[in-house]
C-alpha cells in the first residue's frame, strides 16, 4: 500500500500511538484546569494572570494546544479519508486543517508568551 | 397468527433500482419458528424470491441477512427475537447486491486472503505432527470458531467507507488467530503488513461486530491484542 502523504504519522501505529498520548496530555489540562477554576472560587483577572505568568503553565498550555494540533489532525485525516472521495477535494481539505492546525499553534504560542 | 414482513427486492436484469416487497405469513398462535424458515415459507408463496442457505443450523454462515437493523444468521434467529410489528429484511449492508438478499462476498473473501489465513512455518517439519501444548492451543479458542459469515464485517462503518483498505473484524479475528499461534513462524511479517494506517488502525472500537457475532466471538479484542502485538514491536 502507498504510504499516505497528508497523514501526520509514518504507519498507522505512529499516528495511533500519538493521538492516544496527546489525549493523555489533554486529559491532563481540562483536569488541571478545571480543578483550578473550582478551587480559585472567585476568579478573578489577577488570579487568572498569575497562572499564565508561570513559566511551567505556560509549557503545559503550549503542550496541549500542540497536542490538540495532532490529534486533530491525525483525527480529522481519519475522517476526510473515510468521507471525502474526489481526490482533489480530499487533498484540498486534508491540507486546509493541516494549515489551520499548524496557524493555531503559532498564535497559541504567541498568546501564552504575551502575558 | 399474521406476521407481516417487508423484504428487500432486487433483480438487476429486470429491475431498475431496489424495492421492498410486503408479505404476510401465517404462523400458528404460539408458537416459533426461526427466520429462514419463515423466508422457505415465503418462497413458497413466491418462487422469484431469493436468499442463500444450507446447512439451515449455523454452522455454514451462508444465511446471513439484515434483520430490523441488525445482521444475523435467518437459520439460528427465532422470529420472537427480532423486534418490532414488522420483519424487515435486508441483505447485508455495504457488499453489492448480486439479487435480492444474496450479495457479493468478493471484497470479504479479498480481505481474508490478505491476512494470509493459514499456518506458515518455515522449519523441517517433524516426523510426525507440530505438536502444541493445551495452553498454547486454549490460545486459538475464540479465534478459530469463525465461520466467515461476514455479519460482523458488513455491520462495521469503517468496512463500509474502506472495504479495499480495512481488512474488517472478521480478516483481523483470523490474522490474529495466525499471530497467536504458537507453530506460526511468521509473526514478524504478519505484523509488519498489519502497520499500515488502515488494515487495522481503521478500527475505531465501536464494536458492532461484537454484537452482532452470531458465535459470539469478539473480534474488538483480537483487534486490541494485534495492536498491542505491534505496540511491542513498534516502541
Amino acid at each position: 500500500m502507498v504510504a499516505s502523504a497528508t497523514s501526520l504519522g509514518r504507519s498507522g501505529l505512529h499516528d495511533w500511538i500519538i493521538q492516544r498520548v496527546t489525549a493523555v496530555v489533554l486529559a491532563g489540562y481540562v483536569i488541571y484546569l478545571t480543578a483550578f477554576i473550582v478551587s480559585a472560587g472567585g476568579l478573578t483577572f489577577a488570579v487568572w494572570q498569575t497562572l499564565f505568568a508561570q513559566l511551567w503553565f505556560k509549557i503545559f498550555s503550549l503542550l496541549a494546544v500542540a497536542s490538540l494540533c495532532f490529534h486533530a489532525w491525525i483525527g480529522m485525516w481519519i475522517v476526510t479519508t473515510d468521507y471525502i472521495k474526489p481526490t482533489g477535494m480530499r487533498m484540498i481539505v486534508q491540507v486546509l486543517i493541516i494549515l489551520a492546525c499548524f496557524a493555531f499553534l503559532i498564535w497559541g504560542a504567541q498568546i501564552l508568551w504575551s502575558v | 397468527m399474521k406476521i407481516k414482513f417487508s423484504i428487500y427486492r432486487y433483480n438487476p436484469e429486470t429491475d431498475k433500482k431496489p424495492r421492498m416487497q410486503d408479505y404476510d405469513l401465517e404462523v400458528e398462535e404460539g408458537s416459533d419458528m426461526m427466520v429462514l424458515e419463515a423466508l422457505i415459507k415465503l418462497k413458497e408463496q413466491d418462487p422469484t424470491l431469493t436468499f442463500r442457505r444450507s446447512c439451515r443450523e449455523g454452522v455454514c454462515g451462508s444465511d446471513g441477512v439484515n434483520m430490523n437493523g441488525k445482521n444475523g444468521l435467518a437459520c439460528i434467529t427465532p422470529l420472537s427475537a427480532v423486534k418490532g410489528s414488522k420483519i424487515t429484511i435486508r441483505p447485508l449492508p455495504g457488499l453489492p447486491v448480486i439479487r435480492d438478499l444474496v450479495v457479493d462476498m468478493a471484497q470479504f473473501y479479498r480481505q481474508y486472503e490478505k491476512v494470509r489465513p493459514y499456518l506458515i512455518n518455515n522449519e523441517e517439519p517433524p516426523a510426525r505432527e507440530r505438536l502444541q501444548s493445551p495452553e498454547d492451543r486454549a490460545k486459538l479458542d475464540g479465534l478459530y470458531e469463525c465461520i466467515l459469515c461476514a455479519c460482523c464485517s458488513t455491520a462495521c462503518p469503517s468496512f463500509w467507507w474502506n472495504p479495499d483498505k480495512f481488512v474488517g473484524p472478521s480478516g483481523l479475528l483470523q490474522a490474529y488467530r495466525f499471530l497467536i499461534d504458537s507453530r506460526d513462524t511468521e509473526t514478524d511479517s504478519r505484523l509488519s503488513d498489519l502497520d499500515d494506517a488502515y488494515s487495522v488502525f481503521r478500527c475505531r472500537g465501536i464494536m458492532n461486530c461484537v454484537s452482532v457475532c452470531p458465535k459470539g466471538l469478539n473480534p474488538t479484542q483480537a483487534i486490541g491484542h494485534i495492536r498491542s502485538m505491534l505496540l511491542q514491536k513498534g516502541v
